[in-house]
């Protein structure tokens, strides 16, 4: 194996992306924007109240209203017979989904939808909605963590046995589940520690704030065939769900994905697709759906709320022994908080031989958490960088060298499972040491924190097609919605291994009908598991160019190389050379049109770690906190398009330091939410935020052919604690409830 | 079906106004179509005032201002002179908003919309601006605090409008502040908001002050004996304590999602320091420039 | 007839269009006009996506009656670029991937076109206050500042050596 760093001729450039002219010219189609000949206006009527029984739903009268076409509720969409419910043995529960989308016997938040309408314009089918009578049977409602595990609270299903408990429970509860992650024995590691630190978190739930409202057009056809155009992190998704939820087979329904405005995990479930194709059903007309703003807030996945006491261990020296901690996270109306992956990352970066963390999974009156970038490592690394933070001051310790001797490294063996192979968080701590940020002088009132954070990255099945056109350029055919400028990376990719110009390689993302399987955008894996397939496929395409390079020679194709875009060989006794270009324009000679789909199941994704500088100054009389500086180090492993990967960076850290400082879900005592708009749902501004200073670090992913790691994850795991650190260092209060809000800092109610 | 009228004459708006039942002034719009667009069902009549030259026009009258209802915040704020005079007022109505915001939203709306936490209110309230009326009756001019009675209610009878605002002459050495708290840099609503308007003798004491607060009571409040405590005084640690003190004695805020009750009260008197502190420099430089004409 | 009949310049070109009395400019231009490079984020206001520049000034489109517009100037993203070619703050978004997914893009440009125009020199502290009133959620704004503040100095420069030629 050699040690010389790869030199690459397109990875680590900066093309313009492309599709970039048409999202500066406006002519990029999103969700909302694409229309159809007779298009039905639909609109969704939405429980008033927290919680509810459904005693009866009249929509007689809603067809009676001039324009309405269509009218549904629960009784049009079919049971999901037990078998049929779960998703491979893993989420979503379809009949949740199900009744998530549309209530059947109660309503379980504000906003839960419990008919939908279709006309022939907005306004007509406002009045539809309207003409449409609930008579519901309030019933008492649970919005906050601790209350919804009392012994006493209202409960929402009751069906709701805690799994995870020997033996089960007899009686229900808003317990949905409770996990376990043992390693060693940290009680006895407890004992025996010189340092023990406590502190009980809490975070709010957050919503991933993307400025695409949800939306999507379907129609259907008299043969029971429908087309949904839609923009969602997964066509395949959007099929596979709507099928399931509707009964259908899946090669009834083709999905095109449209260009997607933002998702961060929120746009990986379903909402509207089945109630569209339902009203399309029944009117015989093509229908669109977009929801307000008011309803995304309302009605679309936050991430999870969280209560969390945790405990470090330490010895005088700074070496951590053990953690014990319990995480209780909200899933919202149904199962499915991502407590789990709390547990998993909360302590990822250190090595840390005794810990146990117990998760809870925890249902209550608010909309059904969706993922939300990293989900769960957020709020879990809250918690566990704010001690480390604290045993640093106990210990008077530098918050860096601290982390530096309980680094988890190559080997290291994590909590969750797996020992780590090549790994760069010390990588990190260490830029972050020599960095200039820290010797920026903090005058009163400011403060600096540090804190780091951990993601896994994931493969899945992946699947890209590479295709030669006559002239020798390049289409890259994938299945993915690009979030945050894939295309871009995969035409780099495909550039790299054909080795012609990245100019002369087209990205295209392909409907359900046009593509193999893939699942879903998310988790970060996509430069990395996409990126492969997309190597493998333009690797075999230069196979199949080299023999046909071979025929064209009469030669070995063993004998055959591939360098720069060209075919090269030792034809009677000469170096000969064939440009890609011109066994493309010979390939009718050769055997016809060239081109590769690469289908895998990706193997190997490298974990993801990244350290966080902040600083701020904190106003004392008014609880005002600016954030002064900011810089986000992380271990990419190869950067493919590096702007994008800094941006990645950047976007994950501004909506961390939001998340710390002013998002919330703010409920009334009816459980009503108060600020389902983006005036009071409080997202960081253009003069909220100081330039943002990247740091990216390459320690490659070795099963990865350009060393891909993932990017889109970690960065909103470190902010959190970094502002909640650097707030403590400027006030010399620890603040553990986000957000940290000025009259928290202030302590007046 | 909702029907848009273009008055010419606020004599024509207010006849409108009058006759038609569920009618609604639209100035910069920034209020009342965000509630359009957010479920509030549209009414009978919609009577933009923007095409009455008087409602959209700034200008000089007796040594004060005259400012239209429906000038916007970015006119407001282009108007160099007038921002001299009154940077207060001027820079609460350019707090409102976003630039995108500026370009539509007005005083006469900011004030009409009668929201607790209008930020251009106390700034007016403590110029002690006049609110220039009319209706069927004719025109009327009342101090801006009688305006708004609680929230989303004014003393406005059926017909009459606000067509503008009247600022009283200055002395020379005079200035004004406003600040507000909000927990991000912009977009926000004041959680409170503080506008002192100050005119200083000789010596630089504060011979006349007038106080007013946002965002802590169900109605813009004027702090008068807040401000008589200024009078006599600069504003230094000697009086400052006393004044916030006595400005968090007469808030009676709520608590809400944009800020609790006992927070909105201290920095209520925490802001009204600090514009006084601001106003009291304004005045000093004014006077200093009037010197030297 | 119960709607109203409006006559505005949209990009230049004179423009009719029938609207109701409550409709708002953003629909008209989406669904009547087909200008669907204006996107709508939250009609109320708050996030920027659907600016346009109503004679001249920043707007947000969702709060303008698309009856306000009789007699006035419409200029949405859709006419930035020219027949020569993008816009420089379209050109530096692009070279400076100050764009993510893309949805609160044409906001920013027409927003920040309005900038440019108001003032040739803003400093980075006045571009973040005048774009305060557009959402990006992807970005955490480092390079839409970056790319608004490049293309102010590559106008500048433009500017320069047409008055030195």
């Amino acid at each position: 194996m050699t040690e010389q760093p790869p030199t690459f001729r397109w990875v680590g450039q900066r093309p313009v992306r492309p599709d970039g002219e048409d999202k500066v010219t406006g002519r990029a189609a999103f969700a909302a924007d694409f229309t159809l000949p007779g298009l039905l206006q639909g609109a969704v009527l939405r429980s008033p109240h927290a919680h509810a029984r459904i005693v009866r739903v009249d929509t007689s009268r809603a067809l009676d209203v001039p324009g309405v076409k269509a009218v549904i509720t629960a009784a049009d969409f079919p049971d999901i017979p037990d078998e049929l419910a779960s998703n491979n043995g893993g989420p979503p529960d379809f009949q949740d989904l199900s009744d998530n989308i549309m209530a059947r016997h109660k309503v379980l938040y504000e906003g839960h939808p419990v008919a939908a309408v279709a006309a022939t314009s907005m306004e007509a089918a406002r009045r539809g909605l309207a003409a449409i009578e609930v008579e519901y049977e309030v019933l008492p409602h649970v919005i906050n963590v601790l209350d919804a595990m009392a012994e006493d609270a209202p409960v929402l299903h009751e069906d709701m046995r805690t799994k995870g408990i020997r033996p089960a429970p007899e009686q229900p509860s808003n317990i949905a589940s409770r996990h376990e992650q043992l390693l060693g024995d940290p009680d006895s590691a407890m004992a025996d520690a010189d340092v023990v630190l406590q502190r009980e978190f809490t975070t709010a739930p957050v919503h991933q704030g993307y400025i695409e409202l949800h939306a999507c057009t379907v129609r259907t056809n008299a043969d029971g065939h429908a087309d949904i155009w839609c923009s969602s992190q997964g066509q395949f998704m959007v099929r596979a769900y709507t099928a399931r939820l509707l009964d259908m087979p899946l090669s009834k329904i083709r999905v095109f994905p449209l260009e997607i405005g933002g998702g961060f995990g929120g746009k990986t479930t379903i909402y509207l697709e089945p109630l569209a194709l339902l009203l399309s059903r029944k009117s015989g007309r093509p229908v669109k759906m977009q929801m307000d703003r008011q309803e995304v807030f309302r009605a679309s996945g936050p991430t999870s709320g969280s209560y969390i006491t945790m405990k470090i261990a330490a010895r005088r020296d700074g070496t951590i022994t053990a953690v014990d901690g319990t995480l209780c996270y909200q899933a919202g109306a149904y199962a499915g908080s991502p407590v789990k992956l709390g547990c998993m990352t909360a302590f990822a970066p250190y090595d840390i031989p005794h810990s146990r963390l117990v998760g809870y999974d925890l249902v209550s009156n608010r909309p059904k958490a969706a993922a939300y970038r990293a989900p769960g490592a957020p709020m879990a690394s809250f918690a566990a960088e704010s001690l480390i933070d604290l045993l640093a001051r106990e210990l008077d310790m530098d918050p860096i060298e601290l982390r530096l001797k309980n680094a988890a490294t190559i080997g290291t063996q994590t909590a969750y499972g797996p020992k780590f192979r090549e790994i760069g968080y010390v990588e990190t701590l260490k830029a972050a040491r020599n960095h200039p940020h820290l010797k920026e002088p903090l005058g009163p009132n400011q403060g600096r924190g540090i804190a780091s954070g951990f993601w896994f990255n994931i493969g899945g099945q992946s699947s890209a097609r590479v295709s030669i056109n006559e002239d020798g350029t390049a289409v890259v055919t994938t299945a993915n919605p690009d979030i945050g400028g894939s295309r871009a990376s995969m035409a780099i990719m495909a550039a790299e291994v054909l080795g012609i110009d990245v100019a002369h390689v087209q990205p295209l993302i392909a409907d359900t009908d046009s593509s193999a399987y893939s699942d879903l955008t998310g988790g970060s894996r996509v430069t990395f598991a996409i990126g492969m397939a997309v190597s493998e496929a333009a690797q075999h395409v230069v196979d199949i160019l080299r023999e046909r390079a071979a025929l064209l020679w009469d030669v070995d194709v063993e004998r055959v190389e591939w360098h720069d875009g060209r075919a090269e060989s030792v034809v009677n006794g000469e170096q000969s050379r064939l440009s890609l270009k011109e066994l493309a324009a010979s390939s009718a000679k050769t055997g016809g049109p060239i081109s590769h789909q690469a289908t895998i199941n990706a193997k190997g994704a490298g974990p993801g770690f990244a350290t966080h500088i902040c600083d701020v100054e904190v106003d004392p009389d008014t609880g005002y906190t600016k954030v002064l500086r900011y810089t986000a180090i992380q271990d990419v492993g190869r950067a493919i398009h590096p702007s994008y990967v800094e941006g990645q960076m950047q976007g994950g850290a501004a909506q961390g330091i939001g998340w710390a400082l002013n998002e919330a879900y703010v409920y009334d005592d009816e459980g009503h939410l108060q600020n389902p708009g983006f005036l009071d749902y409080r997202m960081p501004v253009a003069s909220d935020l100081p330039m943002l200073d990247t740091v990216i670090i390459e320690v490659p992913n070795p099963k990865h052919p350009f060393g891909v790691r993932g990017v889109g994850e970690v960065p909103i795991v470190p902010p959190l604690a970094a502002v909640a650190n650097a707030i403590a260092r400027a006030t010399g209060k620890r603040f553990t409830d986000l957000p940290i809000s000025p009259e928290r800092i202030v302590g007046l109610k | 079906m909702t029907r848009y009228l273009t008055p010419d004459t606020a004599e024509q708006a207010s006849a409108q106004l009058a006759r038609l039942d569920d009618a609604r002034i639209l100035a910069g719009g920034t209020d009342l179509l965000t509630r359009l667009n957010t479920g509030t069902p549209a009414p009978a009549a919609i009577i933009d005032i923007k095409r009455i030259d008087e409602t959209t026009t700034i200008r000089e009258e007796d040594g004060g201002w005259i400012i239209g209802a429906a000038v916007s915040g970015a006119a407001l704020g282009e108007h160099t002179v007038l921002k001299a005079v009154w940077p207060g007022v001027v820079e609460a109505a350019n707090l409102i908003g976003s630039t995108q915001i500026q370009s539509r939203a007005t005083l006469g709306g900011n004030l009409c919309n009668a929201s607790p936490a209008a930020d251009a209110v106390p700034a007016l309230i403590a110029a002690g601006a006049r609110c220039l009326i009319a209706g069927p009756e004719g025109r009327r001019d009342v101090a801006v605090e009688e305006i708004v009675t609680g929230p989303g209610q004014t003393s406005l009878g059926r017909g009459e409008f606000v067509i503008g605002f009247r600022l009283p002459a200055r002395p020379p050495r005079s200035g004004d502040a406003y600040l507000r708290m909000i927990p991000r840099t912009e977009m926000d609503i004041a959680v409170a908001g503080a506008g002192v308007s100050l005119t200083l003798d000789e010596d630089d004491y504060i011979v006349d002050a007038r106080v007013a607060l946002g965002a802590v009571a169900s109605t813009q409040l004027l702090a008068q004996e807040a401000a008589a405590l200024l009078t006599g005084r600069r504003p230094d640690d000697s009086v400052l304590p006393d004044f916030q003190r006595a400005v968090q004695s007469i808030c009676r805020p709520i608590s809400d999602k944009r800020g609790t009750a006992g927070y909105r009260s201290h920095v209520a008197g925490v802001l009204a320091g600090r514009a006084a502190g601001i106003a009291w420099n304004r005045a000093r430089q004014a006077g200093r420039a009037h010197e030297e004409e | 007839m119960s709607k109203l009949h409006v006559t505005s310049r949209i990009n230049g070109e004179p423009t009719e269009f029938l609207c109701e009395a409550q409709e708002v400019l953003l629909h008209t231009l989406r669904d009547t006009l087909g200008l669907t490079g204006t996107k709508e984020g939250c009609a109320t206001g708050d996030c920027g996506a659907c600016t346009v520049l109503l004679d001249g000034r920043p707007v947000c489109s969702c709060l303008v009656l698309a009856a306000e517009t009789q007699d006035a100037d419409v200029e949405t993203i859709e006419s930035m670029a020219s027949a020569e070619g993008l816009h420089p703050l379209q050109q530096q978004f692009l070279e400076q991937a100050a764009l993510q997914c893309g949805i609160c893009t044409p906001g920013f440009l027409v927003a920040a076109k309005a900038l440019l125009d108001e003032n040739p020199d803003p400093t980075e502290e006045q571009a973040r206050y005048y774009l305060a009133g557009n959402l990006c959620r992807c970005t955490g704004y480092d390079k839409i500042i970056r790319a608004v503040l490049d293309a102010a100095r590559q106008i500048r420069e433009q500017n320069r050596e047409v008055e030195s030629a």
